[in-house]
């Protein structure tokens, strides 16, 4: 049947394909670039104003700001990826009876789907770069950090690297060649999950996360 | 299929409920003004505009080398593609991967080609349960009712009768008409259907052809859940949807996000390329994408019509329509309503069965002008009541001359005549002048509303005359 309507569908586009006057000149459209201290600024008033939280941290101490806002959460426990970019930090600076306890699963989710979905307080996770104009995270998640993780637990926390915080996202694509090699997910994320399906009303925290905090190393 | 005494019945329905109006007149003003500003720059968002305009003409304009090169692209990524010519073909498909993975609940993320296809009663025939999992189209399922935004599709409801709804529907649930309340709510109970499904589906809102590459626009993390949780992802889209290259979509993306609800950009943007690869710990193992056809591939016949296939499905077009803002998106009867839903359901169902909707506008213009890729909407109505009267039997237009009756188009042809003809044409002006006290006073549907036309004592010709004016 399929094969069939393809060849069919095809065909009768072929047929009729229209001639457009394409003498109009490519529109070329104007992108803002910010030096870096005007994009991390662009970038935490975007995010803040979703109820989004935006904190700059030491890349050496960043784990102090992540500890203490665990804390100031009382979360329970919190989701790393042990093997991941940010590991081998978050377990140097843990102590085994601190709060929140640190979690990790390398297995694939199915094998634990039921601790992710209703056991798992949180989950810390890196990301690729971020977009100062519309306040984005760039995720392109991996084995390590799996997709489900900025999504199913009620708080997700994102470190960023302040040197990959380009002006655009036609600029992030543009300039990491994206269309070579696109990953199996790649993900903006512009703060915490959201609906204003009731009477316009915004809610934070529908079906993603509802507390998205960022820390920016700079 | 409507016809026509049911569209009329509907619009009159809508008229007379004061909380639909309201409703939608306090909604429709506020995304007016958010998309106001989200656009503060005037020159900047009309190059954004014709750049948008651009990218989707220029897509349409290579649409079957770009099927192709779509289809080819997501199979070399894992991703298989099916073909539907019908919706019933694109209802089969997804039946068919259903009973494959032996699944008897499908989580459904918002699609408005699912909407078309009418799969959940579909499926439901067949015994399989469809749970609509953003929450406005939750609230709707719950109540048994279709969309009447595509965007907001629950906008005709108020806080309290969806308490009520919920309340009726989880006895076990307290009764709270607080939206923070109600939006928990819906979150636990969707949770454990995310949970349970073996397959998600989705719908496309732009397809990348140079890298196979499906997007999805959305603020709740429903549509993530839909396609990341299940084992098996079905995305539904129609073959207009297709975009070439990868570097067109930040322009659109944002065209889309800042016309629909003035948002800079929403919450998530979610790009698939493939399905789980070797090592991922998530993602679903296997993906199909339905391309459907029902109807688009002749209006991509008419190098006028074709427009109408540019379409991103921002909404802004009924957010600025005063018609729609009156009546709501029910009153249209079709899967998309407003100027947008006009022109395009007319054309997919005929216009034997829709052909009154693209008379229900004004022709203000107002959703031409804010359309981010330049339809122009109110050509096309024209066109399309043009459509539903000529019978030349030229053009692929379904259900053309179908709005055509005796009584019209003799009349027309009469008033033609009568034109061509100057001593005929003063002789009739002559008796209608002098017989104005006898003409009627009601004519139809037109006093019923406003007064008869006032005709004048003499006719034009006769005080030109008088003035002194050469009648040779």
């Amino acid at each position: 049947m399929t094969n069939n309507a393809r060849d069919a569908i095809l065909q009768r586009l072929q047929n009729s394909q229209p001639s457009f006057d394409n003498s109009d000149k490519p529109v070329s459209v104007e992108t803002p670039e910010w030096p870096i201290k005007e994009r991390i600024e662009q970038f935490k008033s975007i995010l803040e104003s979703v109820r989004a939280e935006v904190h700059l941290a030491h890349p050496d101490h960043w784990t102090d700001t992540l500890k203490s806002l665990a804390k100031k959460k009382q979360l329970n426990n919190l989701l790393y990826a042990k093997k991941g970019p940010l590991g081998k930090m978050i377990e140097d600076s843990w102590d085994n009876t601190e709060q929140p306890v640190l979690v990790n699963n390398e297995g694939p989710i199915s094998e634990w789907k039921e601790s992710l979905f209703f056991h798992i307080d949180a989950a810390v996770t890196s990301s690729r770069a971020a977009i100062a104009e519309t306040g984005s995270l760039v995720l392109w998640p991996t084995e390590h950090e799996p997709r489900s993780w900025s999504l199913v637990p009620p708080v997700h926390f994102v470190v960023l690297d302040a040197n990959k915080l380009y002006n655009t996202f036609a600029e992030v694509v543009e300039h990491e060649q994206w269309q070579q090699d696109m990953p199996t997910n790649a993900l903006l994320i512009s703060g915490p999950s959201k609906s204003a399906d009731i009477e316009q009303t915004l809610a934070y925290g529908v079906h993603g996360p509802t507390d998205l905090i960022v820390i920016v190393l700079t | 299929m409507q016809q026509s005494a049911e569209f009329h019945t509907r619009v009159e329905h809508a008229l007379a409920n004061g909380q639909i109006k309201a409703s939608f007149r306090s909604a429709m003003d506020g995304l007016m003004a958010k998309r106001k500003a989200a656009f503060p720059d005037t020159e900047a968002l009309e190059i954004l505009r014709l750049h948008g305009a651009q990218i989707r003409a220029n897509s349409l304009s290579k649409l079957p080398e770009l099927l192709e090169q779509l289809e080819m692209n997501c199979h070399k990524n894992g991703i298989q593609v099916h073909w539907a010519e019908s919706i019933e073909d694109a209802n089969n498909i997804v039946l068919t991967i259903m009973q494959n993975h032996q699944a008897d609940l499908l989580i459904k993320g918002k699609s408005m080609v699912s909407e078309e296809m009418e799969l959940n009663q579909f499926l439901e025939q067949h015994g399989i349960e469809c749970i609509e999992s953003d929450l406005g189209e939750y609230i709707l399922q719950l109540a048994g009712e279709p969309p009447s935004h595509i965007v907001a599709p629950a906008i005709h409801k108020s806080r309290q009768q969806i308490a009520h709804l919920f309340n009726e529907k989880f006895p076990d649930i307290p009764y709270s008409d607080d939206v923070d309340r109600l939006t928990r709510n819906a979150r636990e109970i969707l949770r454990k259907k995310f949970y349970a499904a073996r397959v998600g589906l989705s719908g496309v809102n732009f397809a990348v052809a140079e890298t196979g590459t499906l997007c999805l626009v959305e603020n709740e993390g429903n549509g993530r859940m839909c396609t990341t949780v299940p084992p098996v992802h079905i995305a539904v889209t129609g073959i207009e949807k297709v975009v070439e290259k990868l570097e067109h979509i930040p322009p659109l993306l944002k065209l889309l996000c800042r016309s629909a609800t003035g948002q800079t950009i929403t919450t998530y943007f979610n790009m698939i390329t493939s399905p789980r690869k070797l090592g991922e710990k998530d993602g679903p193992e296997e993906i199909h994408l339905v391309l459907l056809d029902n109807g688009r591939s002749r209006i991509y016949e008419d190098d006028e019509l074709i427009t109408t296939l540019r379409c991103i499905r921002c909404g802004a077009c009924m957010n600025h329509c005063p018609v729609y803002a009156r009546i709501g998106g029910h009153a249209y009867g079709s899967t998309i309503p407003g100027p947008i839903g006009s022109i395009l359901e007319p054309q997919k169902a005929g216009l034997d069965k829709l052909g009154d909707l693209p008379t229900a506008s004004t022709l203000c213009g107002a959703c031409a002008e804010v359309c981010p890729v330049h339809i122009p909407i109110p050509k096309l109505l024209n066109r399309l009541r043009y459509e539903r009267t000529r019978n030349d039997h030229a053009g692929a237009t379904l259900g053309q001359s179908s709005g055509r009756t005796v009584m019209e188009a003799g009349t027309w042809k009469g008033w033609s005549w009568v034109h061509s003809q100057p001593r005929l044409y003063r002789l009739a002006m002559y008796i209608i002048t002098r017989l104005r006290k006898l003409l009627p006073q009601r004519i139809g549907p037109w006093t019923q509303v406003r007064k008869a036309p006032h005709i004048a004592p003499k006719t034009l010709h006769e005080l030109a005359l008088k003035e002194g004016f050469n009648d040779k």
